[in-house]
């Protein structure tokens, strides 16, 4: 019954926490090792005018709206003293920058950081109906009807057909009769909107998309523009030069319809420009962003909403477990014995401010010091307390006598005893003076060589950086760390050391 | 490593992580500790429970009753100091006499009285005491060991340690002090610890720092075949202590004195499993069978005797 209690909560510690983990790895994209930095790319609008004299001014700005396949982390707009306002709606989203007064050069941004996910958003959009036949002026009439009647002869179904009249008005020697046609288009600089225009006439629904190709160190001066057809299951995107499907890997979508434009009242001289830039960034923060924009409530009561000071004792704190395991394993596993039972971890800990060789020798040299003290002292015969209380004032001393002797010599390590490993190494003196007199100088040897191995075991163990990482960013992987504990708790077959101890037991 | 792992568990040997899982844990009542931590108490349970324990003179409790010392001893040639919650014979001062105003220690050497009162001093601020709390020192009938150990000991008193589970004597072996455990008895610092069959009380094999002996390291005499006298009364005490403090698993420490008989010396709720080397033998066996009784016989003398029988023919 105990035995299976004991199991069950093993198992149900575990799955909490390998399942937390799994979750955020999978789900929010939290990266397993440390400093893994995601690719994100820096896209700007940069809308530069004059401001008209004595007018207000009004600006309209089409903004990328849950783009397929990529996430906005973040998004800012900077304008000087403008009213911002964003307005969405089925035809998309817009930014509307407003000043009573301006006066002479403005420049307005949006910047936004993108993050390519491999999601591709499920077109949601409803069918649409078919468009009406436009009115079409009298001379383009028999043109676009004998294009259509043409293309439809050519193809099987919508999408063939919409390349089709693509390819047709941009063949190399179009037929004479399209010259008309293709003048008009290419007057009007809108050729996805006229191909949808033209495939109108066949009742096709059609729509203009625009976008960008994200490539690093790109400035475009308009967005790209692409025509979509609806074959009655989807949108299909299609190409306004070749006709060729798809959009290329690294197209980010914009804007869905023409419904919004890109407008400036109240001013001359205006530009719009869009600018593109790769940028790296921590995968920890990305995730992060993205759980936020997600709903998730795990990132909000992650560690990382902690201020950086405290973070950065918690990375230390969320090891000490570890350290724990360390002489769990030393102590009932290998049967190694030691000063107190987790005196080893704290000297583990204290490792971490001087490094490792250097904290053994400091360590060895000022326990042994204060050792030999606390001998003379002995002859003294004090009694217990006083005299503990002068050892540690001698402790105290040697640690300053030590820093500055290894200042003078130049090493600065010397200088890195703090308050934390002075403590230690008064409660270790204390303790070994205490064993060396109820059990003897072997036994205090053995045990102080003991601690110092776990101490040093300790350290390395907490100083693996990917373990850090790792229990920082997935905290919950401790529950797996208790669980194993526990178990250890029941373990009852022998110590390493026991081996050794019983050999004469051993021989048959 | 593996094979010397299997033979253990084969030879049935009890591990540290076995014997605090499956016995400590299970029989030992943390809150009965501090009766036998407390050898005071223990020796004050003892008394009204009529079990023999050496004879106390005196305690001191505070520094101020230290002056109180020659009161108590004046009466007495020969008497022993201890910590009351000492450990591993630390602590423990034997007077054997008294020379020209001064003590003489065990050891030969003399002390003068504010050197004894030092060491009491010492013991009261809890120099011997387990986590270093204040403590007692307890200040009682000095055992001369019976003339049977004279050639085996070197200074210091051998005593026998018995095993106790659910109040039924498991194992046992007497500690014989020698020059490298500087009279003390606790195998680790260098004791010879000799296994007893339970059955007839006369030593069988003897090992010291881990290796069979045959003859005492000291005084060169041979350790194995001793009788150990009053034997049956010896085990019968020890079982007895099994209801004066209510732990399943205990160590009962016993002293023959040559007038008194057994003692008991103090008790053990941790005891160590050095036992097992002394007797060349585990004791997961006899400790699984105990475990599965339903029943245990109310008397000690009955406990006593069942485990002479039970084990008798292991042998």
């Amino acid at each position: 019954m105990r035995q299976f209690h004991l199991l069950f909560l093993t198992l149900l510690l575990c799955s909490i926490g390998l399942g937390l983990a799994a979750y955020k790895v999978n789900t929010l994209g939290l990266p397993l090792t440390a400093s893994k930095q995601a690719e994100v790319w820096n896209v700007e609008a940069r809308v530069s005018f004059k401001a008209k004299p004595d007018s207000g001014v009004k600006v309209s700005l089409p903004l990328p709206f849950n783009p397929s396949g990529y996430t906005i982390l973040n998004e800012d707009f900077v304008g000087a003293n403008y009213g911002l306002a964003t307005e969405q709606d089925e035809g998309g989203r817009v930014a509307l920058w407003a000043k009573r007064r301006a006066q002479g050069k403005q420049l307005l941004f949006y910047r936004a950081i993108i993050f390519e996910n491999d999601e591709k958003v499920a077109d949601s959009s409803k069918i649409p109906s078919y468009p009406a036949v436009p009115n079409y002026p009298e001379n383009f009439l028999p043109v676009i009807q004998g294009l259509l009647d043409k293309s439809r002869q050519q193809s099987a179904d919508t999408l063939s057909f919409a390349q089709q009249v693509i390819q047709q008005l941009n063949a190399t020697a179009p037929a004479p009769e399209l010259k008309l046609l293709i003048e008009h288009i290419n007057t009007s600089k809108n050729l996805a909107k006229e191909i949808s225009w033209i495939l109108a006439g066949a009742r096709i629904p059609a729509r203009v998309i625009q976008g960008l190709r994200l490539q690093d160190g790109k400035r475009y001066s308009e967005l790209e523009a692409w025509v979509q057809v609806h074959d009655g299951k989807q949108w299909r995107t299609l190409n306004t030069k070749d006709g060729q499907e798809g959009l290329p890997a690294n197209f980010v979508i914009w804007q869905i319809s023409d419904q919004k434009a890109f407008s400036v009242e109240g001013g001359t001289e205006v530009s719009l420009q869009f600018s593109v830039a790769k940028a790296l960034r921590e995968l920890v923060d990305v995730a992060e962003s993205r759980a936020v924009l997600k709903g998730s409530r795990i990132m909000e009561f992650s560690l990382y909403s902690l201020p950086v000071q405290t973070q950065n004792v918690y990375k230390i704190l969320l090891m000490i477990p570890l350290g724990a395991f360390v002489v769990v394993l030393m102590r009932n596993l290998v049967g190694v014995k030691t000063f107190g039972t987790f005196m080893p971890v704290l000297i583990g800990l204290a490792f971490r401010e001087t490094e490792l060789v250097w904290g053994l020798t400091l360590f060895c040299l000022i326990v042994g010091l204060g050792l030999l003290l606390r001998a003379y002292v002995e002859q003294l015969k004090l009694l217990l307390i006083p005299r503990l209380a002068s050892v540690l004032t001698m402790v105290v001393l040697l640690m300053a006598g030590t820093s500055v002797v290894m200042h003078k010599l130049g090493f600065e390590m010397g200088l890195s005893v703090a308050l934390f490993p002075m403590v230690i190494m008064t409660m270790t003196i204390e303790r070994m003076s205490l064993t060396w007199e109820e059990a003897g100088p072997v036994e205090a040897f053995k045990q102080g060589a003991g601690s110092l191995l776990v101490a040093t075991i300790g350290y390395l163990v907490m100083n693996i950086d990917a373990l850090q990482h790792l229990l920082f960013v997935f905290p919950e992987l401790l529950l797996v760390v208790l669980a194993v504990t526990i178990l250890f708790g029941r373990y009852s077959g022998y110590r390493l050391t026991e081996l050794w101890r019983f050999r004469a037991l051993a021989k048959r | 490593m593996f094979s010397t792992w299997l033979n253990l568990k084969h030879a049935g040997v009890i591990g540290m992580n076995r014997r605090n899982a499956d016995f400590i844990l299970r029989y030992n009542e943390r809150s009965l500790y501090p009766l036998v931590d407390d050898k005071l108490r223990t020796k004050q349970l003892a008394i009204a429970a009529g079990i023999s324990v050496p004879q106390l003179y005196g305690v001191i409790e505070i520094e101020h009753d230290i002056a109180n010392l020659p009161n108590i001893v004046q009466n007495y040639k020969d008497f022993v100091i201890k910590p009351a919650h000492g450990s591993g014979g630390n602590g423990i001062a034997v007077i054997i006499g008294r020379i020209n105003e001064r003590f003489q220690y065990n050891n030969g050497s003399l002390l003068t009285e504010e050197e004894l009162e030092y060491h009491i001093s010492n013991i009261l601020s809890g120099m011997y005491s387990l986590g270093g709390q204040p403590d007692q020192a307890l200040i009682e009938y000095r055992v001369e060991f019976d003339p049977l150990f004279e050639s085996v000991s070197y200074r210091g008193v051998p005593d026998i340690r018995t095993i106790v589970f659910r109040g039924i004597p498991v194992a046992a072996m007497v500690r014989l002090p020698t020059r490298l455990s500087d009279g003390k008895a606790n195998l680790h610092q260098g004791a010879v610890g000799a296994g007893i069959d339970l059955n007839s009380g006369v030593t069988t094999r003897a090992v010291w720092q881990n290796r069979p002996i045959d003859i005492h390291p000291d005084t060169g005499s041979a350790i194995s075949g001793l009788a150990i006298p009053h034997w049956n009364k010896l085990l019968t005490l020890a079982a007895q202590c099994y209801e004066l403090v209510g732990l399943g698993y205990l160590g009962v420490d016993v002293v023959l004195d040559h007038e008194l008989g057994p003692l008991v010396l103090e008790l053990n709720a941790r005891p160590g499993l050095s036992i097992q080397i002394a007797n060349g033998k585990g004791m997961e066996k006899r400790l699984e069978y105990i475990d599965r009784l339903n029943e245990i016989p109310e008397k000690a003398q009955d406990r006593a005797a069942l485990a002479q029988s039970l084990f008798k023919a292991e042998n």
